[in-house]
């Protein structure tokens, strides 16, 4: 079942054909080519997609929406969690106690608030009996980051058995939390465990699991929506008590887990952090090829800044961190104790061993092939190195690809054609095997007939 | 399918442009990813060999779908006790070339385990050339 590979995908990101103008940016910045534009829209080939969210970043009319759940949703349960990453803290200013964001947490309808991060102690000492066994699989990866996950599946499957199978810490947290709470007597059916994400990845991962079976995660809440909400009443009203029951505060570790070096600065052995997809493509390309040796885990987070600059936060990814580190080094000891009917403080608790922080084996679905049969996918890859000897390899997009070679590659797989090619298409013409008012339906065909009508309705400039 | 490739002797900033490229082509091909590791890391180890020891060399890359043979022929100082060659560790990487992270003398008997077949012919003073075959369907 796990060496299956998967055909459908669940997906956060999804292109709002509505507004899209066809302008090519996400097409251009997509690091596994999983876009391409046509009759004048973008069009998202979902086997190719790892939610990785940089299309979003560029999209110039907010056309490609982060789809969360509707926040009405939370009153489905009695008890209402707020599993919060510390990097929503983050986005505040430094003004703004925590105790004042709790606080419109609560008058927004959660009942509780439990910091995502708080896992991390326990994760600690399991990756580090990992590391401890004596594998040959060598680097160890990081499970923390979904978006890299699905990018090694598609683009690495070479590399999906080094992914440690450990649970990330946002499900070992929403584990905890609802052992707690049905321990505390809650039944199961009124437990609503809401996460606040900052990226499109999670959404994903939440809504289509890799590695488990099922997510203890009722829904999911955009963090830049719940940021407006959060700051609005904080603006509106000035809280000065806290009648939320208020959690333990954050250790060091902690809070900095989900930034860059989060991890690998307290793990043994050589530990490598590395942040930003290109950053990380260009790290696995060398692993793959067996270029590093004695290298033991990995940290590979797809946003630079990893969760601070996650696509759905609002404020800068450096301050953020900035916050973050100073935040904790200053506070540092004089933590405050746990309000007795918080959910407390994971590390202390015995309520984990109850839950299983095993994640099952992850299979490769690979997106790079030609074709399954090899024979095939000779005959193509053949077909395409012979295309590709007549495209002009300037990468320019205008046949609605983002490269040359993935024009030559949709093109073996029937799924666009040669005269797609400007270059090709003057050529034709020139040679009068193409007449210019084909020409023109082909270029409408990719980008719509608005592009392509404004010079011809408007005169002169 | 034929692929081949120049390589360009104490370049080593070029070292494993074959292998990378070579990799690329075997994923599009949906070889099992396990082969793929095994052909890119023998033939990393037979590039870095002609880079580090040879003064020119050219790989001749030959597909079908039941294996692969790589055959890479190079211009350079030869070896002169192939068995010793083929111990590990040994090596005769000049300091610099061991100071760049090369030069470890795990070369020959790296691809000899990852390779189904490997023979070695060489002449001192003329070159060398080391062809290696890796069966594509089973695994080992």
């Amino acid at each position: 079942m796990n060496n299956k590979e998967q055909t459908k995908f669940i997906h956060a990101l999804h292109i709002r054909e509505d507004l899209c103008i066809g302008c090519s940016h996400c097409m251009n910045v997509c690091p596994t080519e999983a876009i391409r534009v046509k009759n004048g829209k973008s069009v998202l080939y979902d086997d190719r997609c790892v939610d990785c969210g940089e299309c979003f970043r560029v999209c110039p009319v907010n056309a490609i929406i982060i789809n969360h759940d509707d926040f009405s949703r939370i009153y489905d349960y009695t008890q209402r969690i707020a599993l919060l990453p510390a990097v929503f803290t983050g986005q505040f200013p430094e003004e703004l106690e925590r105790r004042m964001i709790y606080s419109a947490l609560l008058e927004l309808g959660f009942t509780h608030v439990y910091e995502v991060e708080k896992s991390t102690d326990l994760l600690k000492h399991s990756i580090e009996a990992e590391l401890n066994k004596n594998t040959i699989t060598r680097p160890l990866i990081s499970s923390f980051c979904p978006a890299i996950i699905r990018l090694i599946q598609v683009k690495f499957p070479a590399l999906v058995d080094n992914i440690i199978r450990l649970k990330p810490p946002l499900d070992i947290s929403a584990h905890y939390v609802r052992n707690q709470l049905i321990k505390r007597g809650t039944p199961a059916e009124e437990i609503g465990i809401f996460y606040v994400t900052p990226c499109a990845a999670k959404i994903a991962a939440i809504k289509d699991p890799v590695g488990e079976t099922g997510s203890p995660i009722a829904g999911v809440i955009n963090m830049d929506f719940l940021y407006n909400k959060v700051f609005r009443l904080v603006k509106q009203n000035n809280f000065v008590s806290c009648a939320l029951p208020v959690p333990e505060e954050m250790s060091q570790m902690q809070t900095c887990w989900s930034l860059t070096g989060g991890e690998s600065q307290h793990l043994p052995g050589r530990c490598l952090a590395i942040d930003e997809i290109h950053n990380v493509i260009e790290i696995l390309e060398k692993i793959e090829n067996d270029e590093i040796s004695e290298l033991d885990y990995l940290e590979l987070r797809a946003c630079d800044e990893s969760c601070a600059g996650g696509v759905l936060t609002t404020a800068n990814r450096f301050l953020t961190a900035e916050k973050l580190r100073n935040h904790t080094s200053k506070t540092g000891e004089t933590s405050s104790k746990a309000h007795p009917e918080s959910i407390g403080n994971a590390m202390n608790a015995d309520g984990f061993e109850s839950i299983a922080l095993a994640l099952d084996a992850i299979g490769p679905r690979s997106i790079i092939k030609l074709d399954e049969n090899m024979g095939e996918a000779m005959k193509k890859m053949e077909k395409v190195n012979r295309i590709m000897q007549l495209l002009p390899m300037v990468d320019c997009g205008i046949c609605g690809a983002p490269s040359c070679q993935a024009l030559a590659r949709d093109i073996v797989q029937s799924d666009a054609t040669i005269k797609q090619c400007i270059f090709i298409q003057k050529i034709l013409e020139q040679r009068g095997e193409l007449s210019l008012e084909e020409g023109v339906e082909i270029m409408q065909k990719v980008w719509g007939y608005g592009k392509t009508n404004k010079y011809r309705d408007i005169k002169g400039y | 399918m034929h692929l081949q490739y120049q390589v360009e002797g104490g370049n080593f900033t070029k070292a494993g442009l074959a292998s990378s490229d070579l990799k690329r082509v075997l994923k599009l091909l949906n070889v099992d990813p396990k082969i793929i590791k095994r052909i890119v890391v023998a033939l990393y180890e037979a590039e870095v060999n002609i880079v580090a020891h040879a003064w020119k060399g050219a790989i001749y890359i030959e597909i079908e779908t039941e294996k692969i043979n790589v055959l890479l022929v190079d211009e350079g100082p030869g070896i002169p006790d192939i068995e010793m060659a083929m111990q590990q560790g040994f090596s005769t990487a000049s300091a610099v070339v061991r100071e760049m992270g090369f030069g470890a003398g795990m070369g020959l008997p790296n691809i000899k385990n990852n390779s189904d077949e490997l023979k070695i012919h060489s002449e001192v003073g003329v070159g060398t050339i080391v062809e290696f075959t890796i069966n594509l369907n089973n695994e080992q």
